[in-house]
C-alpha cells in the first residue's frame, strides 16, 4: 500500500513541473492524456513491466544530469540527401532545419499548428491511447500531455527524400519531450531517420499511421552520450498490404528504454522490428516490444542482438499477439545477446499468445560468449585476435543491421559499429 | 624448416596425455605424411603447432624456420608462416568468405610488415585461384564454410592456403569427405603449391590421397609417437596390412 501511494505521490512530484499546453486541437487530448497519467501513475520500480529496468530516473521531476560528449564523427546521415529537422535540447533550431516542405508530403511542427481542426487530431494520442491496453505505457501518456513539439508529417504519395530528425545535445540538465505524429495515406512511402542523443532525458513517443499499401521506413541511431537517458514509444497502425520497417542503432547510453507498439489491422501486412545496441559498462538497454495481429496474412518479424561488456545491462521484452481470427500469421522473435565478459548480463522475456490455429509463430532468446572455435579458425589464419573478436561482434549483430533495406544505410550503420568496436580493440 | 623435438603434450583440463614425445624434422621443399589410427594424436599435433587452446605442452619444443613457436600467439604462427588445413573446417555465420580471406592475407602482410593488397590486385588474385579449385562466385560470397559440403569446406581450405602462400602446409586429413574429382582438385591445388622453400606435413587416413600427393617421407604415428619412418612404401604397406603389424611392433 506504501509503495503504492509512492508512486502516486511521484506521479504528482513529477506533474507538478511540468505545464499543460492551452487551447489547439490538441488541447482535449492533452487533458485526457493528463487524466491516463494520473490514473494510472508513472512507472515504479514494483511494476511488472518495469521488473528490468529501473524506471525512477525517468520519472524523477528533474533529470539527472548528462554530460556533453563530443564525439569525433560526422553526424550519421549527413552524406544522405534528407530533409533536416533539427531540435536542439528538444527545441526546434531554425536556423539548422531545412525548409519544412518536400513534394509528396506535408510536414509542419506540432508547436506551430495551433488551429482549432488539424487531421492530426485524429492520430495525435489515439494510438498511444489503443497502446495502453493490455500494458499501460505511463510514459507515453506524460508525453502526449506534455510535448513541447516535434513533428506532424502526412505522406499522401511517395515522398521525395528522406527525413531526418535530429537531436542535438547541447545542455547537460535538458529535459525533452517531443511527441511525433506520421500519417501515410493510402500508397504513400516515406523513411524518416533519426540521429542524436536529444537531451538529458528524451522522452519521444512517434505515432505512425501506415494505411492500405503504404510503406513506412525507420532508420535511427541513439547518440553515444554515456550519460543521457532516453525512453521512446512508436506506436503504429498498419493497414491492409501495408509495410512497417524499423531499425534502430544504440550505442552507448546509461539508460534507453524503446517500446514500439504495433498492430497489424489489415491484411497481408508486413511489420519488422530490428535494434542492435552496443553497451559497454554503465549502459542499460531495454527494448520493448508488442506486436499484435488482429488482421490474416500477416508477417512480423523482431529481431534484436545486444552486445554488452564490462557490466553493461541488456533488457527484451518482446510479445507476439496472435488474435482470433487473424489465420495464416507468420511471426518471428529472435533476441540475443553476445556478452563479452562475465559482468554483463542479459534479461530477456519473450512472449507468444495465440488465439488464431492456423500460425506459424517462432521466438527464440539466446545469451552466449564469442565463439572460441571461430576465434581460433580466424587467428589461425592470421588475423589479430581483437579483429577477430570484432569480426565476429559484427556477424552476430549482422541479422539486425540486414534489416534495413537501404544498402547505403546499413552501411553507414555497419560503419558506426565497426568504429565502436574499434575504439574499444584490445590487441 | 620445422623442427619438433621431444613434444609432449597433455589436455589442459584433465590429466591426459596425448602427444607423448614426438620427434620431427620437416625440410624445405619435402611433403612429409603422417598416418595413424584414429585417436594417436595427429590432430593434435596439428593444433598445438597452431597454437589452439586447451593443450599444455609439458616437454620439448618446436621451431619454424629456427623461431620457437609454441610461445607466439595463433596469429603470429600464422604470420610465421605456418598454416594448418582443418579437418573440420569452422562455419562462420555472418562473416563473408571473401571479407575473410582479405582480412587475413592483409593482417600476415602487415603483420610482416608488407604493403597491404589492393582490392582490385586481390580480386584479381582470389577469382584465379578459385577458379582452379572450381570455387564459384557464390562460395566466395557466402559467409565463411556456412552450408558448404564437405568437399566444398575443404576446397575452400585450400583456397585460403593458395591466398596466404605460408611456408609449411599442415593438412589434417584434407582428403576425408571427398569424392574423386575433389580429390583431384584439392591435390592438384596442393600440388601447385609444392615449392623449394615450402614444407608440407599431409596428416591422413588413407593412401589413396598419397597417389595424388606423392610424399617424400612417411610416419607413423601411435598412440602420442612417431613409431615408424619410412618411405613411400610405408604408406603402401598400411594400406595392405592395417597398422596391427606396427602397432604390435612398437607396443
Ligand atoms: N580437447 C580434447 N578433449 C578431450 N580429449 C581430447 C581432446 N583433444 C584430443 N583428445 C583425445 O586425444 C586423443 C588424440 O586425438 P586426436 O589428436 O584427435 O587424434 P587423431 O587426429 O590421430 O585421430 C584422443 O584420445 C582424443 O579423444
Ligand atoms: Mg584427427
Amino acid at each position: 500500500m506504501a509503495a503504492l501511494q509512492r508512486k502516486f505521490d511521484d506521479t504528482e512530484a513529477r506533474l507538478s513541473g511540468l505545464t499543460l499546453p492551452e487551447g489547439g486541437w490538441s488541447a482535449a487530448t492533452r487533458r485526457d492524456a493528463l487524466s491516463r497519467v494520473r490514473s494510472m501513475g508513472l512507472p515504479h520500480a514494483r511494476d511488472e513491466y518495469w521488473k528490468y529496468t529501473k524506471p525512477a530516473t525517468l520519472v524523477q521531476p528533474e533529470a539527472p544530469a548528462a554530460a556533453l560528449f563530443a564525439g569525433e564523427e560526422t553526424p550519421i546521415f549527413d552524406d544522405v540527401d534528407r530533409l533536416k529537422v533539427v531540435f536542439v535540447d528538444g527545441v526546434f533550431d531554425p536556423e539548422a532545419s531545412d525548409a519544412l516542405s518536400m513534394s509528396g508530403i506535408t510536414i509542419e511542427r506540432l508547436a506551430d499548428s495551433n488551429a482549432d481542426i488539424h487531421w492530426a487530431r485524429d492520430l495525435y494520442g489515439k494510438l498511444e491511447l489503443a497502446g495502453q491496453s493490455p500494458v499501460e505505457r505511463p510514459l507515453a501518456a506524460l508525453n502526449t500531455a506534455f510535448a513541447t513539439d516535434g513533428v506532424l508529417i502526412h505522406a499522401t504519395a511517395k515522398a521525395e527524400k528522406p527525413v531526418n530528425l535530429i537531436y542535438i545535445h547541447n545542455s547537460e540538465t535538458s529535459d525533452a519531450i517531443l511527441h511525433h505524429c506520421i500519417k501515410l495515406d493510402e500508397g504513400a512511402e516515406l523513411t524518416v531517420l533519426e540521429n542524436g542523443p536529444a537531451a538529458a532525458r528524451f522522452n519521444k513517443v512517434m505515432e505512425v499511421d501506415v494505411a492500405d499499401k503504404a510503406t513506412f521506413h525507420h532508420i535511427r541511431t541513439q547518440g553515444r552520450d554515456h550519460e543521457r537517458r532516453a525512453a521512446t514509444n512508436i506506436f503504429g497502425r498498419l493497414g491492409r498490404e501495408s509495410i512497417f520497417k524499423s531499425f534502430t542503432l544504440t550505442a552507448n547510453g546509461v539508460l534507453t528504454r524503446n517500446e514500439c507498439v504495433l498492430e497489424l489491422t489489415g491484411d497481408d501486412a508486413v511489420a519488422h522490428v530490428a535494434g542492435a545496441c552496443m553497451g559497454d559498462g554503465d549502459f542499460h538497454h531495454d527494448d520493448t516490444v508488442f506486436i499484435t495481429h488482429d488482421a490474416v496474412n500477416c508477417e512480423s518479424r523482431q529481431v534484436f542482438k545486444k552486445v554488452l561488456r564490462n557490466g553493461a545491462t541488456g533488457v527484451f521484452q518482446g510479445k507476439i499477439l496472435v488474435k482470433k481470427g487473424a489465420q495464416k500469421t507468420d511471426g518471428y522473435q529472435i533476441s540475443q545477446s553476445l556478452l563479452l565478459d562475465e559482468d554483463s548480463q542479459f534479461l530477456a522475456k519473450p512472449e507468444l499468445e495465440i488465439y488464431a490455429d492456423d500460425v506459424a509463430c517462432s521466438h527464440g532468446s539466446t545469451s552466449g560468449a564469442i565463439d572460441e572455435e571461430a576465434l581460433f579458425y580466424l587467428r589461425s589464419r592470421g588475423v589479430p585476435q581483437g579483429h577477430a573478436e570484432d569480426l565476429l561482434t559484427l556477424a552476430f549483430l549482422a541479422e539486425a543491421v540486414l534489416e534495413i533495406e537501404d544498402q547505403d544505410l546499413q552501411d553507414a550503420v555497419n560503419g558506426r559499429i565497426e568504429a565502436w568496436l574499434m575504439r574499444r580493440r584490445t590487441a | 624448416m620445422l623442427e619438433i623435438k621431444n613434444l609432449h603434450v597433455k589436455l589442459e583440463e584433465e590429466d591426459k596425455q596425448i602427444l607423448k614425445g614426438v620427434d620431427l624434422t620437416i625440410e624445405a621443399g619435402k611433403v612429409h605424411a603422417i598416418m595413424g589410427p584414429n585417436g594417436s594424436g595427429k590432430s593434435t599435433l596439428s593444433y598445438v603447432l597452431s597454437g589452439r587452446n586447451g593443450y599444455e605442452v609439458t616437454e620439448g619444443e618446436a621451431t619454424l624456420l629456427g623461431q620457437d613457436i609454441l610461445e607466439l600467439d595463433p596469429e603470429e604462427r600464422a604470420a610465421a608462416g605456418l598454416f594448418l588445413a582443418f579437418q573440420y573446417p569452422v562455419e562462420i555465420p555472418g562473416v563473408g568468405n571473401m571479407t575473410f580471406l582479405r582480412t587475413a592475407v592483409n593482417a600476415q602482410r602487415k603483420a610482416r610488415g608488407e604493403e597491404e593488397m589492393s582490392s582490385t590486385e586481390f580480386l584479381k588474385v582470389v577469382r584465379e585461384k578459385a577458379k582452379e579449385l572450381e570455387i564459384g562466385a557464390d562460395m566466395l560470397k557466402r559467409p565463411v564454410n556456412v552450408g558448404f559440403s564437405g568437399g566444398e569446406k575443404k576446397r575452400n581450405e585450400i583456397l585460403q592456403m593458395a591466398m596466404l602462400e605460408p611456408k609449411l602446409c599442415i593438412l589434417d586429413e584434407t582428403d576425408s569427405g571427398l569424392d574423386v574429382d575433389a580429390m583431384k582438385l584439392v591435390s592438384d591445388g596442393v600440388n601447385k603449391l609444392r615449392a623449394p622453400d615450402r614444407g608440407f606435413l599431409v596428416i591422413t587416413h588413407y593412401q589413396r590421397l598419397l597417389d595424388h600427393i606423392t610424399p617424400d617421407v612417411v610416419h607413423i604415428m601411435y598412440d602420442g609417437r612417431i613409431v615408424k619412418t619410412g618411405g613411400p612404401e610405408l604408406a603402401l604397406e598400411v594400406e595392405k596390412n592395417g597398422y596391427a603389424d606396427i602397432m604390435a611392433e612398437s607396443a
